[in-house]
């Protein structure tokens, strides 16, 4: 059994048994990960490059850490420290890094887009790490990953993503993923925050938090960008944390089993309250230790791909 | 199948699983240090039989866990299609344990390499031993099994093929024809 394409950009048209094999193959990444040598020898030989045109801690790190787990050479790339600064072109650094031979290309960059034109320009497999405001595949993944293993199953549950859903990748490789799962899925936040014709992936909209939590069994929040000028679209972070903000109080009043996911890093009292997000309900932390295993899963079965 | 001979019947493969675990308890004098590990898929059962049998002889209970070895493969440049990956599960600690590796045929030795390798990454056994149920010959590794149910010559161009009740539906063991490489 093997993946469909030799790179993964996004879960837009990922068949379903292509994501299965990912959650699966994570399975054995995630016993790895218990070990007390944390390693395997499996993409020994292979060079991969991290080229992250935007900031990033978590993916960058997760994804560092997956590559040396199995054994692949690593080369990070930052666009701070890096020739972009005096005035290379995108490409002409792509195929500059190609020239020294490298498997494989993990890229983040803050245009939509860039993966795909990536697989143009260059042979090495393609992972997409968060491109402008499209997908973030390996999130979506390891999100499902997380809900999959405290629920134990995808099909039939209801997804809510809450937050700025217009300017989320994450909200949309949720949204591809989880439904071509089987899951039902919805959105819910300000209107401001909900895109234009949304309805037309199939996901259903609410605008009231409360039902949401009562309909619902996972709660996917995301996080307030104020980098990507949120603060435009509502009229204050404690506005929105009135309105929207995710408190034991809330989840409490309907004394039912809800399971809360965030992609970090968390606003603190401003779309979860320091309770939940500390709270019996989230998985937050295990979504980053299963993001590594998930990402071990992806290099793996691009890696070894004929 | 294109089967040439059946080498092990059901009745031969249980009294040849009776014969090596007592040479695991003669050689290793009980069952006090020993664990059992078999190698996915067939191995997995064969040390589950053999676990029942020095459970039965003993009146004792080795641990027993399962290895998965395919992200220890040395093949992944050169094999068509990429192989399917399962779970290792061994809860138990092997540091200064007494390992006996249990497969099903030992063919070219690479396999057994590569659980070798995923073992020392578990821990320091106190040794490690193999125990196979058909040697076949053929190695291309310096490796040699300390227990074997039986040795079969076989040429290039056969394959030995264990069938076990848990995963095939009955019990045996057949020599069986591939066709010859192209």
């Amino acid at each position: 059994m093997s993946l469909s394409n030799r790179h993964l950009l996004g879960l837009n048209g990922v068949p379903k048994e292509d994501i299965q094999l990912i959650l699966d193959t994570a399975t054995t990444f995630r016993e790895v990960l218990e070990r007390p040598i944390k390693k395997v020898p499996t993409l020994q030989g292979k060079t991969i490059v991290n080229l992250f045109y935007e900031d990033s801690t978590r993916t960058r790190i997760s994804f560092e850490l997956a590559q040396k787990r199995l054994s692949a050479d690593t080369i990070n790339f930052s666009t701070s420290t890096s020739s972009v600064k005096k005035g290379e072109t995108f490409k002409d650094t792509v195929r500059n890094i190609e020239a020294m031979k490298v498997d494989m290309i993990v890229v983040r960059h803050k245009s939509a887009g860039v993966p795909q034109y990536l697989t143009r320009i260059s042979k090495a497999n393609i992972i997409n790490a968060g491109d402008g405001l499209h997908e973030h595949p390996t999130q979506g993944l390891l999100d499902m990953y997380s809900i999959k293993e405290r629920l134990g199953r995808l099909e039939g549950l209801k997804v809510c993503i809450v937050g700025d859903i217009a300017h989320s990748r994450v909200a949309l490789s949720n949204i591809f993923g989880l439904r071509s799962m089987g899951a039902v899925v919805s959105v819910c936040g300000p209107t401001t925050m909900i895109p234009f014709g949304i309805e037309s992936l199939g996901v259903k909209i609410f605008t009231n938090i409360d039902e949401a939590i009562a309909k619902n069994d996972v709660l996917n929040v995301l996080r307030i960008q104020l980098e990507r000028n949120a603060g435009t679209r509502i009229p204050s972070l404690r506005e929105y944390h009135k309105y929207f903000g995710i408190t034991s109080d809330r989840i409490e009043k309907f004394n039912k089993e809800i399971v809360i996911l965030h992609p970090g890093p968390i606003n603190r009292g401003v779309e979860l309250s320091s309770e939940v997000a500390d709270g019996p309900y989230q998985v937050i932390l295990d979504q980053v230790t299963n993001g590594v295993a998930v990402r071990m899963a992806v290099l793996y079965l691009l890696g070894t791909m004929h | 199948m294109d089967i040439k001979a059946k080498i092990i019947d059901e009745e031969g493969l249980n009294r040849t699983l009776t014969r090596l675990a007592h040479e695991i308890l003669e050689k290793n004098k009980g069952s006090k240090n020993l664990v059992l590990i078999g190698m996915r898929t067939r191995g997995e059962f064969i040390a589950e039989r053999i676990k029942q049998k020095i459970k039965e002889i003993d009146k004792s209970d080795p641990s027993y866990g399962v290895l998965d070895v395919t992200l220890y493969r040395d093949d992944f440049r050169t094999r068509l299609k990429q192989p399917e990956i399962s779970v290792t599960n061994i809860t138990f600690d092997v540091n200064d344990r007494d390992v006996i590796l249990i497969d099903d045929v030992l063919y070219t030795g690479r396999t057994v390499r590569a659980a070798l390798d995923a073992l020392m990454d578990l821990g320091r056994p106190n040794t490690i031993q193999l125990c196979v149920l058909v040697d076949r010959g053929h190695r291309e590794l310096p490796i040699r099994a300390d227990f074997v149910g039986k040795n079969i010559p076989t040429s290039i161009n056969e394959e030995v093929r264990v069938r076990i009740r848990e995963t095939d539906g009955e019990d045996g063991v057949f020599l069986v024809n591939v066709p010859s490489k192209i």
